[in-house]
């Protein structure tokens, strides 16, 4: 099986939950995982739970499905890892927050402000020659208003990453079992 | 909702409020380091091997006359860390050692690395500079937890003395059970110093770790259906089933099916030689008849075995028409480089002893398969392609000794319950291929990482286990390769002060024999940097080191062979010496290689017994590789 590396032009996108303890040096054993087995990852999130025992990294990446078992199979042999799904995009809810910097003048600013307008996301910041544009969505959203504005000429990106959850009431963290230990 | 917490998966330490009340006072009141020496004798541990250094000394303080473990102070942290991996495979216990910060902790590594790959228990104790000076370079501090993430099965960071107990109760049971491997326990000089209330047992808090040990739902009917329709299988053991200790269940399954046994390096001896359903070892340097089984089955059942490349050869056309049951603690292996019709994971053992009544079950409703025609071809295969070197280019050209013979001759004058270590390299591979091995745990061997130097430490700690658990009864033999044995040789201190009386038998052919071998084969002849002027067997060449005078130096009994008269008579001597390890220098020929062979990358089925003889090919394709009788046949197919 030519697994390696696992992503590759044309893999398919996937979205992973990883449910961890909230423990110092988590996330170092994470990414040192995704390093070492050649896992490219577009965006990764972490950020503390509904419980104060857990943790959750949102990591998004294209990669075949073989690999993609294999680095579920090895992400689970880490003792700190609780909880590991691959979210099915038809049952979820994905977003993700962009900062967007536009060169804009009194010339050209009320086109872009059509455009915010369009996509319903809002102007945070405005200066003679510039303006700064808070977006949340999708990522497809986010990839339509960047293409829009590229054309005025973006002067700063951030963006959060994706951060995603399944939709109905039920809880990732049901059923999982934290750790009352704080420490290493 | 909850207010949410402070993220602390960024931060490499906790930052614990600094006057954080001691809430718990049960017990008795002691030091962190005292906690830890009191937490291995509750544990259970007998020895421990190490070396003391700056940041751990608290620790060495409080090991004194009144401790109940036996202290094995080594030459160097990595003989340390093998040493503990030896003492673990002789025993089946979890290896433990204790080292100090820095240089300690990074020099141990290399042991840690190896025990990962070879699944070993083991806890590797490091000593660390206090917690307030984490991150600012202090003296001899080194990042050992981050050093080893990708190397140990888990790792902790110790930093309060209250924590020291639950740690090493938690960092024992994972290194022991599931899929054994190296934990990493950083200890903290603050740690080590603090005050705290010891108790034990202590409670164990691991969400995250449920090593599943039963098989679950229809895999063992499915697996017992496996075996009633297939006419070739093969059982392919490896050293999963020796940390299992599956010996006899092995042997229960092969009796009730059938099957031939092959097993890979380390599984060597899981059952008894003499059991003709041995076929020994398959893989790059396998027997003929093993690897020859494996690439015909029509059924394998890997059986707490990996399918590493140096087993497999090139993956696509490894047991080609073969369908595969993977039995198997670690989830993650199944499925990784093969994919399997029948997965299975749990402890081999618990598995094979559910798997069997299943087998017999079925067995009853269909007849057994006939395996007749299975076995004609397999024997003779062996019959053929016996593990021999008594082909014309297996003889000595220049009058030293074979170093085949060596080998053979040991195993035949040796005590039946001998424990045989090996370094790495081509003396390896023959003591694997040439070596009646007759019980499970007598072989200890660095097989994943393939780590010279491996040999002298383990062969100690292999004797500290044997003195152990057997009385001292089973002799330790290690052979080693003249350059293997030079990476730690400094352990013949060890192995003198802490009275582990091994015997040494060092293949000496003065050359890194593996690494010529390939130069040979695949790199036209040009012996870079392959010469160690260490055994020449000439009147103008003085050997360094002299390994007879290496021994005497060290207090250490050395005995050279140039002949075979003179071999034998020595190791008849040191089978009798009991008080002190010996050593005896076999003077061995540079050229002797290692057959069969299957080029790195090849399939298996280019196997060569002898350069240019490939038994598993087609007649024609035969032809063709003996009218081109060269090594370079062997590079060319590394080539494609």
């Amino acid at each position: 099986m030519a697994n390696y590396p696992a992503s590759q032009p044309g893999s398919e996108r996937h979205t992973l939950s990883v449910l961890v303890e909230n423990r110092p040096g988590v996330l170092a054993r994470v990414a040192g995982l995704f390093a070492r087995r050649a896992f490219n990852i577009n965006s990764l999130s972490v950020s503390p739970t509904e419980r104060p025992d857990i943790s959750r990294i949102t990591v998004t990446a294209d990669v075949e499905a073989v690999p993609l078992e294999q680095i579920i199979k090895q992400l689970n042999k880490l003792l700190h890892v609780l909880k590991i799904v691959d979210l099915d995009p038809s049952n979820t809810v994905e977003r993700e927050l962009v900062l967007i910097k536009v060169s804009a003048n009194e010339s050209n600013r009320s086109d872009v402000l059509e455009i915010v307008r369009l996509f319903r996301v809002r102007v945070v910041d405005v200066n003679p020659e510039s303006l700064t544009i808070e977006a949340t969505g999708a990522e497809g959203k986010i990839d339509a208003l960047l293409g829009l504005l590229e054309h005025y000429g973006i002067i700063e990106l951030v963006r959060s990453g994706s951060v995603a959850m399944t939709r109905g009431p039920k809880a990732l963290s049901e059923k999982v079992i934290g750790s009352e230990i704080t420490g290493r | 909702m909850a207010t949410p917490t402070p993220l602390q998966a960024f931060s490499g330490v906790p930052k614990a409020p600094a006057a954080e009340k001691q809430s718990i006072v049960d017990g008795e009141k002691m030091t962190g380091a005292q906690a830890l020496v009191r937490s291995l004798e509750d544990l259970g541990v007998k020895d421990v091997f190490g070396i003391p250094g700056g940041a751990i000394l608290p620790v060495y303080n409080a090991i004194n006359e009144h401790t109940k473990f036996r202290f094995v102070l080594t030459r160097h942290e990595q003989a340390a860390g093998h040493a503990a991996e030896g003492y673990a495979v002789a025993t089946g216990k979890v290896g433990v050692c204790i080292v100090t910060s820095g240089p300690g902790a990074t020099n141990v590594v290399t042991a840690i690395a190896d025990a990962n790959m070879d699944s070993i228990p083991m806890v590797v104790i490091t000593g660390q500079v206090g917690v307030g000076a984490i991150g600012t370079d202090a003296f001899q501090e080194a990042d050992i937890v981050g050093i080893t993430y990708p190397v140990a099965k888990h790792s902790y960071l110790v930093t309060n003395a209250q924590d020291v107990p639950r740690v090493l109760a938690e960092a024992y049971y994972i290194a022991g059970s599931g899929r054994p491997g190296p934990v990493v326990v950083d200890l903290t000089k603050t740690a080590q110093n603090g005050q705290m209330y010891y108790s034990w047992p202590q409670r164990m808090i691991l969400p995250g770790y449920n090593p599943t040990t039963k098989a679950h739902g229809h895999v063992l009917s499915d697996a017992a259906k496996l075996f009633s329709q297939s006419y070739r299988p093969v059982l392919y053991v490896g050293g999963g089933a020796v940390r299992a200790n599956a010996g006899k269940q092995v042997k229960e399954l092969a009796d009730l099916t059938g099957a031939p046994i092959v097993t890979t390096l380390p599984a060597r001896g899981i059952v008894p030689d003499s059991d003709p359903k041995v076929l020994g070892m398959l893989g790059m340097h396998g027997g003929i008849a093993a690897t020859g089984a494996v690439q015909r089955s029509d059924l394998l059942v890997a059986i707490g075995a990996r399918f590493s490349d140096r087993v497999t050869g090139r993956l696509d056309s490894f047991a080609p028409a073969a369908r595969v049951i993977h039995i198997d603690i670690d989830p993650a292996e199944i499925g990784k480089n093969r994919q399997p019709d029948v997965p299975i994971v749990g402890d081999v053992a618990e598995v094979l002893n559910d798997l069997i009544p299943e087998i017999k079950r079925q067995q009853a409703i269909h007849s057994k398969p006939n395996l007749k025609p299975w076995w004609a071809q397999i024997d003779e295969w062996r019959e053929k392609y016996p593990t021999t070197y008594d082909e014309p280019q297996d003889a000595p050209v220049d009058g030293s000794l074979s170093p085949q013979w060596v080998v053979e001759q040991l195993s035949k004058q040796a005590d039946p319950e001998t424990i045989w270590v090996a370094g790495v390299g081509q003396h390896q591979m023959w003591a694997s291929q040439l070596i009646d091995f007759e019980h499970p745990h007598s072989w200890i061997s660095s097989g994943g990482l393939g780590t010279m130097g491996f040999g002298l430490p383990a062969a100690i700690g292999a004797k500290v286990g044997s003195q152990r658990e057997f009385n001292g009864r089973k002799p330790v033999w290690l052979i080693d390769g003249d350059g293997s044995f030079q990476m730690t040789s400094e352990e013949l201190a060890t192995a003198l002060l802490d009275h582990t009386p091994i015997k040494i038998a060092i293949i000496n052919n003065s050359v890194y024999g593996m690494v010529r071998q390939w130069q040979t084969l695949f790199f036209n002849h040009h012996y870079s940097a392959t010469s160690l002027a260490d055994g020449e067997n000439r009147d103008d060449i003085v050997d360094v080191p002299d390994f007879v005078k290496l021994a005497e130096a060290y207090d250490c009994v050395g005995m050279r062979a140039f002949t075979k008269d003179e071999a034998v008579e020595a190791i008849k001597k040191a089978n009798e010496i009991n008080d002190r390890p010996v050593l005896i220098d076999f003077r061995v020929w540079k050229d002797a290689m290692v057959w069969p062979m299957v080029p790195a990358g090849a399939s298996n089925d280019e196997v060569a017994y002898r350069p240019g003889v490939r038994p598993l090919l087609s007649p024609a394709a035969q032809a063709k590789a003996a009218a081109s009788n060269t090594g370079e046949s062997v590079a060319a197919a590394d080539a494609a």
